[in-house]
């Protein structure tokens, strides 16, 4: 007996249909992952399980059947006794899916109170979900929570009221690696404690691989593959989930091109600060060290890339490289020469954001030309779209016509209309799907054999650093811990903090093998941790680790670490 | 006949003028055209739009002013009459000239007071033109419609003028002070700030006091009655515009520094592309749909902005018609027994029917220009 059978479910917006035909079952205790790109219809297929549609949005036919009962024939006040209740939802944001005035405490004693629970049980389930100190968290605000924790007090909320079914819609594409893994560890095991069923709604077959016993792939609105999830990962039967697997960047086929000896860029000990002022006169009680003397090299046609997880100065790093911010403090030559002020056009940088980082009032062929007129560049930019791989007669066209894949095309055409050396990519495919993404890293790498480019590539991605970079370096906390080529860094990772975040990565094989959690939360930039700024967190921290930050430990020609467990 | 072009009605035209070229540069432009199409999908916004196109076709006729030729006498060269007239008087001459001795209600066949008449008995006199006035006469017997026509002209003025006076310094000062920041951005905001600090009226009732010294001082400068007056009215607009630029300054501060942190203004700055290029090329197309809704929200602020300040005294010039000196005349005249409304409730009735009508306009505008405006 399915605890929720869905048949035929279609959800209609104007005269679309963003879902369409859906049917699935879960059973008590499974977990069912619904996996899919952006825009296939997986959200709204939950929300529409809530009966929480968006006003444009109505069920245009199908029906759902939760716990012997037909969901779509309950009056709208018996629906509230079943959300919450009878199936929780977790949001994807959860910064923005807490209430900003209320106390933790308060907004899961809201849901308490609803379901008939008992007041007390506020800090037994804020301990469930893994809170240390829960009396304390419960009488705080969201804002002096971190952003695993929130996400941990949302699942608290979420247990609350006993569900009977846990809808988690992105649970945790917004936090960091390693935080995921933890908020991942923690669903499966409350999920076996409280005997909860489980739709995971998810675009990461990583985390599909680690969480779900059965899989629906989403595309289009249709649900064309359901299988068990062993099967599944042995081999995919649809076409379509074919692909998702072949644009992976582990299994994009690794061409070999290999950067000269020659140094194009250096940086040395770099540092940002940025000051902290309190206070009526506005003093400077402090500062953020975001970048704290980071020292990198990148080759003539090679790629350098920075990992680490949010906040830790990766983004900062590659802007000052740039002089888009004023760097503090260091040295940054290109080809020989100090930059000083602007970075010279043989620089140039490609943004996150495929929405923002193009200008909606100008036309593709104003934006393109914009960075040859400033520096008197001649060049075509037709033939710049063609080499990206869109078409010469787009330039008339207007960002919005476009979707986020081919911005993201048409913001490196611009960056190449001035015929750089070097790119600096600041995370260029984490807002595209997965397929888009592979599409995207196969340009780079072209591009880079086409016009031997070089790339200091920003990302918290290991597996695209993997397909695409030659060196790694991983930053913490505004420094970098460990550098060196991808095999040294990726497959011989000595520093701890490396080992967790490579360990932390949701793999498709599923092997989760011996892993190496690391507990809690990155600490504040700009009250880092006496000595080394990982020891908290580290499993192996010695006494000295305490006092002083280590000194870089050179392990081979390429290979270096700053770790007290390796200095001489 | 001879042609005047008044201070005002330059500024006026070159509005317009602005505003057609704007528009015709703007059918060009995807984005504003989709946004105007939006706007003109609404059945309030059309209807909103046609109200207000009477009520500017009428200033504009009212805006073209000369002074007629005066019977000319023997010997002597034609001379031009002092009395500065406009086109809307010669259409509405038998409106304008047919005067009654006092107040005489709407469509009333004898006056509203009475009097002694001719043969000796106490009555209500009959009117010269009786059931001609359709709102009735004022004090000095003059046509109140005809008032409330030329009202129109004035408001319309006080709430185009005031925003070209002030649109220039709200937009160059915010798109600077959030973009450079630094020292400029603590001048610009202290300079708004204290500007907000001083009380509104105030500032206008100084400013428009000093004005008032200034032209009496002076009547050398003006060759007409008229021309006082408007001198007064450009006075008035100008520091309605002082006054009341620091609002939509302060909002385009605020978005030029979400602006300044976008992507492709560092895309821009990563070219060595120049600030003031910036400026103009990334910042000011992205922030023009606050103007556009700013502008047209404010104009019925500032139509009634005229009537409040009149009521006070610190308006317009006495002798310009506009709604505000009705709605200060009609003070007295509610004090009246029996009452005397037809005046009040002819400028209230003009001035709410074109206020409303910007007003829904300015809101269809909004929806579709305001991009977290929910669609």
């Amino acid at each position: 007996m399915s605890l929720l059978g869905v048949r035929d479910l279609s959800v209609a917006i104007g005269a679309l249909m963003p879902v369409d035909g859906v049917s699935f079952e879960i059973a008590p205790g499974e977990t069912f992952a619904l996996l899919g790109e952006s825009g296939c219809g997986k959200s709204l297929t939950a929300l529409s399980l809530m009966r929480l549609l968006p006003p444009a949005a109505h069920i245009a036919r199908g029906e759902v059947n939760f716990d012997g009962r037909d969901l779509f024939s309950i009056p709208e006040s018996g629906m509230r006794e079943l959300r919450g209740g009878g199936m929780a939802m977790i949001f994807q944001e959860p910064a923005t899916s807490l209430n900003p005035v209320m106390t933790i405490g308060d907004q899961i004693g809201e849901v308490l109170r609803l379901h008939g629970g008992r007041p007390g049980r506020v800090s037994e389930l804020l301990e469930a979900v893994g809170i240390p100190d829960p009396e304390r968290r419960a009488t705080e605000y969201p804002f002096q929570l971190s952003g695993g924790m929130k996400q941990r007090a949302m699942i608290a909320m979420a247990l609350a009221g006993e569900p009977k079914l846990l809808i988690a819609d992105e649970p945790t594409t917004a936090l960091d690696v390693t935080i995921q893994a933890q908020v991942l560890d923690l669903l499966k095991d409350l999920q076996r404690q409280m005997g909860m069923a489980m739709l995971l709604i998810t675009h990461d077959l990583g985390v599909v691989a680690r969480m779900a016993d059965r899989v629906g792939v989403m595309h289009g609105g249709r649900l064309v593959e359901v299988a068990e999830a062993k099967a599944f990962f042995r081999g995919p039967s649809h076409p379509y989930s074919q692909r998702l697997f072949a644009a992976l960047p582990e299994n994009l086929a690794k061409p070999a091109s290999q950067p000269q000896d020659q140094t194009l860029l250096e940086v040395d000990n770099l540092a940002v600060h940025f000051p902290i002022r309190r206070g009526f006169l506005q003093r400077t009680v402090g500062c953020i060290k975001a970048v704290d003397g980071v020292a990198l090299k990148v080759s003539r046609g090679g790629t350098l890339a920075v990992v680490g997880e949010s906040g830790c100065g990766k983004t900062t790093a590659g802007k000052a490289v740039l002089h888009l911010l004023p760097p503090t403090a260091g040295t940054v030559q290109f080809a020989g020469q100090a930059v000083t002020t602007l970075a010279p056009r043989q620089m140039q940088m490609v943004f996150q954001d495929p929405f923002g980082s193009l200008n909606p009032r100008l036309r593709i062929g104003q934006i393109i030309a914009e960075g040859m007129r400033a520096q008197g560049v001649a060049g075509e930019v037709g033939a710049l779209l063609e080499q990206v791989g869109l078409e010469a007669s787009m330039v008339a066209r207007y960002p919005h016509e476009f979707s986020g894949g081919q911005r993201q095309r048409i913001a490196i055409a611009r960056a190449l209309a001035v015929n750089p050396q070097l790119l600096v990519c600041d995370e260029p495919t984490s807002a595209l799907d997965v397929s888009v993404q592979a599409q995207i890293l196969r340009l780079l790498r072209d591009l880079q054999d086409s016009r031997g480019l070089a790339y200091l590539f920003i990302t918290h991605n290991i597996a695209v650093v993997d397909y695409l970079a030659h060196n790694v370096a991983v930053m913490y906390l505004g420094r970098i811990v460990e550098q060196g080529t991808v095999d040294d860094v990726l497959r011989n990772a000595r520093h701890p903090y490396t080992q967790a975040l490579m360990a932390a990565v949701p793999r498709i094989d599923g092997i989760v093998g011996q892993r190496l959690l690391v507990p809690g939360d990155p600490p504040s930039p700009a009250n880092p941790p006496a000595g080394c700024h990982f020891q908290p967190r580290c499993p192996h921290a010695l006494a000295v680790c305490r006092e002083t930050y280590p000194e870089a430990t050179a392990l081979s020609g390429s290979h270096a670490v700053r770790c007290h467990l390796f200095a001489a | 006949m001879k042609p005047v072009l008044l201070w005002s009605d330059a500024l006026f035209f070159l509005l317009i003028a602005v505003a057609v070229g704007g528009a015709w540069w703007g059918r060009r432009q995807a984005h504003l055209r989709a946004g105007w199409a939006q706007v003109w999908t609404s059945r309030r916004a059309r209807i909103s739009a046609v109200v207000l196109g009477i009520f500017f076709v009428i200033g504009c006729v009212d805006s073209l002013h000369y002074r007629p030729l005066l019977p000319q006498e023997e010997g002597k060269p034609p001379a031009h009459s002092v009395e500065v007239l406009s086109a809307l008087d010669a259409l509405l001459m038998p409106l304008k000239a047919n005067t009654e001795k006092t107040y005489s209600a709407p469509l009333a066949n004898e006056l509203f007071a009475k009097e002694t008449l001719d043969d000796g008995s106490r009555g209500f006199p009959a009117l010269k033109y009786p059931g001609a006035h359709v709102f009735g006469t004022d004090k000095v017997g003059q046509d109140v419609f005809y008032l409330t026509l030329k009202s129109i002209r004035t408001g319309l003025l006080i709430g185009t003028l005031t925003t070209l006076i002030m649109l220039p310094a709200a937009v160059l000062l915010g798109i600077v002070a959030g973009y450079l920041g630094g020292w400029v951005d603590d001048l610009i905001q202290y300079l708004y700030t204290t500007l907000n600090s001083i009380p509104g009226v105030l500032l206008i009732a100084a400013s428009v006091l000093m004005m008032q010294v200034i032209i009496d001082t002076h009547p050398d400068w003006f060759a007409t009655a008229a021309e006082r007056a408007d001198a007064r009215l450009l006075a008035l607009c100008a520091i309605l515009g002082v006054t009341s630029w620091t609002g939509l300054c302060r909002l385009l501060r605020g978005e030029t520094l979400k602006l300044r942190e976008m992507e492709y203004v560092q895309a821009a700055r990563a070219f060595g592309v120049s600030r003031l290029a910036i400026m103009l090329r990334h910042v000011l197309p992205n922030v023009m749909h606050i103007v556009l809704i700013a502008v047209v929200m404010d104009f019925s602020g500032l139509v009634l902005a005229e009537a409040v300040l009149s009521y006070v005294g610190v308006g317009v010039d006495p002798n310009t018609i506009s709604f505000g000196t009705m709605i200060n005349a009609a003070r007295l005249e509610l004090a009246r027994e029996p009452m005397v409304w037809w005046s009040l409730a002819a400028a209230f009735v003009f001035m709410f029917a074109m206020v409303l009508a910007a007003n829904l306009l300015a809101d269809a505008v909004r929806d579709a220009f305001d991009p977290r405006a929910a669609k």
